[in-house]
């Protein structure tokens, strides 16, 4: 069992390490981890992933939240329909066909593979402020703020708030049916659809994604689908993993390792979908 | 109510998200590393498996039991109870939220902060509501 448990954390480290350094988040690692390379049953995998997910996400956040980049109003406010869908999806989960929840999770990990590839940071912050004209509920939400950058004080104000709110609901869901934070979902929701800021986007999404994953984890919790032995070295792994990956990430750039990262992420989408069809999971 | 004073208190409500962010991964993480050593010390070669899905026993899924169980300084009991502390470090956060909305007399993010924390008890208690 110690040597189960050494490799299990040695995994899991590995996918912390790499899923901070890529921004795609461990999560979408350990699932394809405990299923297809030892043998898990679905349900616990997800379960200890979950917690891993958690764990990254608030030791993350507590070192950025001081900064003041993220917005807590509009996370709060989002949050409402990521712990809907949250919750939803866990409830789904609990009835679904496992093999069913693998193909879904085969076709998740190849669309995080490829939008992975993309080049972020480079995006252009769409022409925010100037004449859009903000509907009555963007008042009313206060669904707007400003940033600190190198050349002063960025305002900016949301658009499309319905929109973002129906995809982070979709967040939300898949989240919940399968133990990953949806981070890239989040972000695609708040930068392309609701045009905030894209470091605001990446830092408000990690921060939405521990609530996010609370709530789900509620219920595989009280369903009985969170091991402690399974879930110790992932959530310690993750999260010892996460915080090198994420010293490393602010000294090199590292496109080689996300694009030899999306290769392997291709293969484990292949491999669940395949295991999952077959009807092996 | 200034804008100044406002901006204080947001200021004032980050720092100690960040400390109770930290404080919270650290205790469950101590937590679950300490059960892990005990149940290292009691099953040492035993293997678990985890090929078929039996569900955990109660005292690994009911939040009470887990808090009750804990206290018996078994390995697996302090790992769950670490495992709750960790899903109960954003939901803390939450309602750290609810009373820094309340402090600001911001009422329109008081009731979306409460809806959201209403959803999460939801989460962790609906199965004192079904059985």
């Amino acid at each position: 069992m110690i040597s189960f448990i050494a490799i299990l954390f040695a995994g899991a480290l590995f996918a912390g390490f790499i899923g901070s350094l890529t921004g795609l988040g461990g999560g979408v690692v350990i699932v394809p981890l405990l299923t297809i390379g030892f043998g898990v049953d679905i349900r616990y995998a997800i379960g200890a992933s979950l917690i891993g997910v958690i764990a990254t996400s608030s030791g993350a956040a507590s070192a950025y939240v001081r900064e003041g980049i993220l917005n807590i109003r509009v996370g709060m406010f989002l949050e409402i329909a990521t712990t809907l869908g949250a919750i939803t999806g866990a409830a789904i989960a609990v009835f679904a066909p496992t093999h069913a929840i693998a193909v879904i999770f085969g076709f998740v990990l190849l669309y995080s593979a490829i939008t992975s590839l993309k080049t972020k940071g480079e995006i252009k912050d769409a022409d925010n402020q100037k004449g859009s004209k903000s509907d009555r509920f963007v008042e009313f939400l206060k669904a707007k703020g400003s940033y600190m950058t190198a050349n002063g004080l960025k305002h900016y104000t949301l658009h499309h708030l319905a929109g973002g709110f129906m995809v982070m609901i979709l967040a939300g869901i898949l989240s919940g049916l399968l133990g990953i934070g949806s981070g890239a979902l989040k972000v695609i929701a708040m930068d392309s659809i609701m045009k905030i800021p894209f470091k605001v986007s990446t830092t408000t999404s990690n921060f939405m994604i521990g609530v996010t994953a609370a709530a789900s984890a509620g219920i595989y919790l009280t369903r009985g689908y969170i091991d402690p032995v399974l879930s110790m070295p992932v959530m310690l792994g993750v999260l010892i993993g996460s915080l090198f990956g994420a010293r490393i990430l602010i000294r090199s750039q590292t496109k080689k390792v996300r694009f030899v990262f999306a290769i392997v992420v291709t293969m484990l989408a292949f491999e669940m979908i395949y295991n999952g069809l077959a009807k092996n999971i | 109510m200034t804008p100044n004073l406002k901006h204080w208190n947001d200021d004032r409500m980050r720092e100690i998200m960040g400390s109770l962010l930290r404080f919270g991964v650290l205790a469950a993480a101590s937590l679950v590393f300490l059960g892990g050593i005990l149940f290292f010390i009691k099953y040492p070669r035993e293997y678990f498996d985890y090929s078929t899905f039996k569900g955990e026993p109660p005292r690994f899924r009911q939040v009470h039991l887990i808090i009750r169980e804990a206290f018996n300084f078994r390995g697996r009991d302090v790992i769950q109870l670490g495992i709750l502390v960790l899903i109960a470090t954003p939901v803390a956060r939450v309602i750290f939220s609810l009373i820094g909305f309340l402090l600001e007399k911001d009422w329109i993010y008081v009731a979306i902060t409460f809806i959201v924390l209403f959803i999460l008890f939801i989460s962790l208690f609906s199965n004192y509501l079904t059985f």
